[in-house]
């Protein structure tokens, strides 16, 4: 009746994960009674979980990374601690749970927190950007949302009921396959990445859609801001890569349930296959998570210098540049496969090359600033941090991209600290630039600068602090995923990551304070004329928030930088465009079936871990069902009726008219 | 042809662009913009382009997860651990049939498009019946070779060429399968909703997903069932 | 194409003064016994190529960070020195310029690529005069094996080798993925079921040397060290002679023993060996391992995966 699922499966003998449990569900619990106590079940109903707002599932993207990337985080500090612990020394976490707590760390990281708000930034900015008033297909854009943090939901399951994988976060085989890995915790990694592979699939098909065939009229390619060409490079590699994480997770998902053998290390199977399966989608998913992180850089550069992109079209030769050869440099993760010279001198040459587009956007960015009155304010301060740690670990992914350099320093400590160079460095800073940039976009205040600033300096010097030490380790010789260490000379670098994950703390802290402090401040940083740092793309042209239906009139583009080109018009004429003629807005209407679909696809997930076929069958026919009666519905749209469209348009006219009279006293505009 | 003095690449471009009948570009050409076409001077395009254009996005994703089935069957297709090999387990005659049955229904699905276009729902579903009963003759045949080669002990678990084999074979069934229970679906939407725009667009799509499965089992039906037999 | 030859100890010294101030500590520190304190020839050409193209680099890296910084700084909006220029946003020489740097760095970076790649092939056999001495090695759950084909002689977890000649080593696993690496020595190679990779090092000198799997192996792969011991060949053949004849034999029923999991085996001889083992082991003609066996003594962790009911 329960497959494989009994009692044993929860960890009564485990302090960590039960007492981790018990605090989670306290909290979900207190959340849901805080909840119905309020009674703010209807408005999360209706405007949240069956929204098809593609702003809405932006921000609720962008709520599920951040909390995973706590989750993520806390796992990080166990590794830190563990390791400078077990010198010597068994540390405080026995294998077979340090296995699980660095494979959870990089899914996590990766998969649910990075990824989630790339794409929450991507779904929340691009019809804005486009002046569009919602993504192609906003319905199947909450499905995607939704199987996103149904996989996310899964992961955490593993926590409390059974285990997570132990084989790192690209479960190689054959130790992944039920021979050496019998457990529940790859089933989890499987189910779990899966249904949020999908999700990501329909988001990427949804955003290409959309950038190609929704724009506003004016917006041809090459008035698009940068961001937009970043989401849809790095929307393209979702469309021509996540479907070969779904090939090659299926593959391994016959291994494990039915015996088969595309992976096994037994009758004829090729375990090197899936590496390299596994790799040709995982390296264009480091792009998929940087680029947009670039666009968000070029972004800031250009708002706080107070200038044009430098090299616009620069720019998108080298995102698209990118975009393309990084789906050929798959084998640098494994030259020491021993492929041969011929085919490591290709792979490592098309590795470097990437170093040409990421250089020349650093070029361009730093001549953006030239000539500029560069604002230091948070963002900025983010992408100054961006510039320095991204250079650095460029250098070093380069050295890593060099066959013969890569043969001592794979897999090693080196490598560690290289990807978190980049990725902390280049996504994690560029999320934060970009949280802290548009936050003000979407819920109508700033954030609190002195917090932000705090956060900031102790991120940048937190990561240093920690991840200098590592590079040191890995020329020191150690490899990464050590549980226990038995080499003196690599005591004192432990010892001084852990400092570095202190500061590391004490910048997570900052960062929640200043969230606090700001929601507690709003009145004070309310953002009243809905472009709080002098914006140069459409987005800045709605309110804060923006209504629902994004634009009253749709924007008419006449150059590139559509609302600087808007702005300018209006400071010289010294009056706003003349009233548009309103019309009715036709806008589409809220539904569940994403939350459906989620709830059956995670239902299915668990049952198909613990062997419970009947339910993997009922949740399957369920989710099909659920597709038919949303596909029988008969009213898609609703209509904006046209007094409701122009009293908010009016609205924002008025303080348009603020903010005209502002820009000209204070003579900001050139 | 009358000689321009331009070079005779130059001179291809401007005859293409001259010439009205070109393919793709008719109705949209970069001097002529015309609304809907979502090509950024006239804005968003219409309902009917989006969604087509999306679903083609979507199929160029599934083309690649095929890919991925396809390249793990050469990779594996030598790998018999002492199990049969391709030759020894491809029922040519059999597989004519399926093919055949998958192509006439690819057919149909076209007739039962034109009939939608000229909107006559009699015609519709009567080609769209006949085209889940190819697809379903397919999916048999199919069925029937899997569980007679399972009868000869020659399952997925005996080798790695099987399992990749049964793999590529199999997901393509499960398309035709997924295709049919949407084809159903389609049946009565089409009988109740009548041809309403949205239930149109889903039409599109449909077509576009049986045509694309056809293509895929053409490369099936050369590279798995004909290349292996020949070996 | 000459071989690089560095005097041990010169990479240490050359490390403190060619790098600047900021990274000195980090050769100092790793002139105790990581990849920049090379004992042979493969691990001084690897160390003299990283440290080569992070030079290369930091040439241009450097510079490109001042330049930011100063950019950023002399166009501050509070100072009023810095020229404002509110459309300048492109110029040919600059986007010329900018595209060339990186790509000429590339461009030289990708003539290392090459020749390191060939220059430092693992499979190619290194110039010497003397013999190579053949190693088969054998990755196990959570072990290594170290077969002496040549010596009629086998190891489990530490490897002796005579200083100053070439070893060729034969390398596969009996179960999952693992990663042959001798930091001091040089250049790793994966150990993968089902096939052979082949790495060719050397040790100039005696010494004591850490041996690790450096590709993650499951619940024991902490344990997975070896030691190596570079001594001097008269030694070797003394070593030899010792372990030879004495101690159980490794045929293939010593060797199902072996491929039980078991963590933290301590290092062991055999006096003898099967010859055919090693290739019987890479053929799959001896299944390998089993894994995790329930109820077994190294059974680690929670019992939810194998209880199940199905």
């Amino acid at each position: 009746m329960l497959g494989k699922l009994d009692l044993s499966a929860i960890p009564l003998s485990q302090p960590i994960p039960l007492i981790t449990s018990f605090v989670v569900i306290l909290i979900a619990v207190a959340v849901l009674i805080l909840i119905t106590a309020k009674g703010w079940w209807p408005y999360l109903w209706h405007e949240w979980i069956t929204s098809v707002d593609h702003k809405r599932i932006g921000v609720m993207y962008c709520l599920l990374g951040v909390v995973m990337l706590i989750r993520g985080f806390a796992d990080a500090i166990m590794m830190r601690t563990h390791q400078a612990l077990a010198i010597d020394a068994p540390g405080y976490l026995p294998p077979e749970h340090y296995d699980q707590v660095f494979t959870a760390h990089g899914t996590i990281m990766i998969l649910f927190g990075a990824m989630p708000l790339v794409l929450g930034f991507m779904n929340f900015l691009v019809p804005l950007q486009l002046g569009v008033r919602d993504v192609a297909f906003p319905t199947f854009n909450s499905v995607g949302f939704w199987l996103t943090a149904s996989g996310a939901l899964l992961v955490n399951v593993s926590l409390f009921v059974g285990e997570f994988a132990r084989t790192g976060w690209l479960p190689y085989p054959p130790l992944s396959e039920t021979t050496y890995t019998p457990g529940v915790g790859v089933d989890y990694y499987l189910w779990a990445v899966q249904i949020s592979g999908v999700g990501t699939l329909i988001t990427g098909i949804n955003i290409v859609t959309t950038v190609l065939k929704m724009r506003c009229p004016g917006m041809s390619f090459l008035r698009m801001p940068v961001f937009c060409w970043t989401a849809l490079a790095s929307c393209m590699l979702i469309v021509a890569t996540f479907p070969i994480l779904s090939a090659t997770l299926a593959m391994l998902t016959l291994d494990r349930y039915l015996g088969w053998h595309y992976f096994t290390n037994t009758a004829g199977g090729n375990p090197m296959m899936f590496v390299n399966l596994v790799w040709a989608w995982g390296h264009p998913e480091v792009y998929i998570l940087v680029l947009p992180a670039f666009g968000i850089f070029s972004e800031i550069f250009s708002t706080f210098s107070g200038k044009p992109l430098f090299g616009y079209r620069s720019m998108v030769a080298a995102t698209l540049f990118i975009c393309i050869v990084s789906m050929m440099v798959w084998l640098h993760h494994f030259f020491t496969m021993g492929a041969g010279p011929a085919v490591n001198t290709f792979f490592g040459i098309s590795s470097s090359i990437i170093a040409v587009g990421t250089g020349v956007k650093i070029y361009n960015w730093i001549f953006t600033m030239y000539g500029g009155r560069v604002r230091f304010e948070v963002p900025m301060l983010w992408s100054m941090g961006f510039i320095f740690t991204f250079i650095i670990g460029g250098l070093t992914g380069v050295l890593l991209a060099i066959p013969p350099a890569d043969f001592v320093t794979h897999n090693s400590m080196f490598l560690v600290a290289h990807f978190h160079n980049v990725i902390i460095g280049g996504v994690v800073f560029g999320i934060f630039a970009g949280l802290e940039f548009w936050f003000p976009k979407a819920f109508g205040f700033r954030l609190h600068e002195g917090w932000g600033k705090v956060a900031f300096w102790f991120a940048f010097i937190g990561f240093w602090v920690t991840f200098t030490p590592l590079y040191v380790l890995g020329l020191l010789g150690m490899t990464r995923r050590l549980q226990h260490i038995n080499i003196e000379a690599w005591r004192p670098w432990l010892y001084i990551s852990v400092i570095g994950v202190g500061i590391l703390i004490l910048g997570v802290i900052s960062q929640v304070m200043q969230l606090v402090v700001s929601i507690r401040d709003r009145e004070t940083l309310r953002d009243v004329t809905g472009d709080p740092w002098d914006g140069r793309s459409l987005e800045w042209a709605t309110p804060s928030p923006p209504p629902f239906f994004n634009f009253a009139v749709m924007p008419n583009v006449e150059g590139e930088e559509a609302y600087w080109g808007i702005k300018l018009r209006a400071v010289e004429t010294q009056q706003l465009s003349p009233e548009p003629k309103y019309e009715p807005i036709h806008m589409p209407v809220n539904s569940p079936v994403g939350f459906f679909t989620a709830f059956f696809t995670t239902v299915f997930g668990f049952a198909m871990v613990w062997y419970i076929w009947w339910l993997a069958s009922v949740a399957l026919v369920a989710a099909f069902v659920g597709f038919v009666v949303f596909a029988w519905r008969d009213i898609h749209e609703f209509e904006v009726p046209i007094e409701q469209v122009a009293s908010v348009d009016r609205a924002r006219r008025a303080a348009r008219e603020a903010l005209l009279e502002k820009l000209t006293r204070q003579e900001v505009l050139p | 042809m009358t000689y321009t003095g331009l070079p005779a690449s130059v001179e291809a471009i401007r005859r293409v662009r001259e010439d009205p009948h070109r393919l793709g570009h008719r109705a949209h050409g970069p001097e002529e913009p015309v609304a809907g076409a979502g090509h950024g001077e006239t804005g968003p395009a219409r309902k009917r382009i989006i969604v087509g254009y999306g679903f083609w996005i979507y199929l160029l994703s599934d083309i690649v997860l095929f890919s991925c089935f396809f390249a793990a069957f050469a990779v594996l297709r030598g790998a018999t651990a002492g199990g049969p090999t391709i030759s020894q387990i491809v029922d040519i005659p059999r597989v004519a049939i399926e093919t055949t049955a998958l192509l006439l229904s690819s057919y149909t699905c076209m007739l039962s498009f034109a009939a939608t276009n000229a909107r006559s729902r009699l015609w519709t579903q009567i080609f769209l019946l006949i085209t889940g009963f190819l697809g379903l003759v397919f999916v048999l045949l199919e069925l029937q070779e899997f569980i007679e080669l399972a009868a000869r002990g020659i399952t997925p678990q005996v080798s790695g060429m099987l399992t990749s084999f049964f793999g590529l074979v199999g997901l393509h069934g499960l398309h035709v399968t997924l295709g049919g229970l949407w084809l159903a679906t389609m049946l009565a939407q089409v009988q109740v909703k009548g041809f309403r725009p949205e239930i149109v667009h889903r039409l599109i799509c449909f077509n576009l997903f049986w045509h694309a499965l056809d293509i895929v089992w053409i490369g099936i039906f050369t590279i798995v069932y004909l290349l292996g037999s020949l070996t | 194409m000459g071989r690089l030859q560095i005097p041990k100890g010169s990479l240490c010294r050359a490390l403190r003064g060619a790098l600047p101030c900021g990274l000195s500590s980090v050769g100092l520190a790793s002139c105790s016994g990581g990849v920049l304190d090379p004992l042979g020839p493969v691990g001084a050409e690897n160390a003299t190529i990283l440290i080569d193209s992070a030079v290369i680099m930091l040439a241009i890296v450097v510079p490109t960070i001042l330049l930011a910084f100063w950019v950023a700084w002399r166009y501050r909006a509070s100072n009023p020195r810095g020229e404002y220029l509110p459309y300048w946003s492109y110029s040919g020489r600059v986007e010329a310029v900018v595209w060339s740097i990186p790509t000429l760095t590339v461009m030289f970076l990708g003539g290392l690529i090459w020749i390191g790649s060939y220059e430092l092939d693992p499979f190619r056999p290194l110039p010497s005069k003397v013999r190579p001495l053949e190693v088969q090695v054998v990755s196990l759950d959570w072990k290594w094996l170290f077969i002496y084909p040549q010596q009629g002689i086998a190891t489990i977890n530490q490897l002796v080798v005579p200083a100053a000649t070439p070893v060729h080593f034969s390398i596969t696993s009996a179960s999952v993925f693992n990663a042959f690496f001798v930091p001091r020595l040089g250049s790793m190679i994966y150990a993968m079921p089902g096939m052979v990779s082949q790495l060719h090092l050397q040790a100039d000198d005696p010494g004591q040397l850490l041996g690790i799997s450096a590709q993650f192996s499951g619940d024991g792969f902490s344990d997975m060290q070896f030691q190596v011991k570079s001594v001097p060949a008269a030694d070797f053949g003394a070593w030899v002679a010792s372990v030879r004849g004495t101690g159980p034999v490794l045929d293939r029923a010593a060797y199902a023993e072996l491929l039980q999991q078991a963590q933290r085996v301590p290092p062991s001889t055999y006096g003898g060996i099967d010859p055919q083992l090693f290739l019987a082991v890479a053929n799959q003609q001896i299944a390998p391992g089993p894994g995790p066996q329930p109820g077994g003594p190294h059974h680690a962790g929670r019992e939810v995966s194998t209880s199940g009911k199905d």
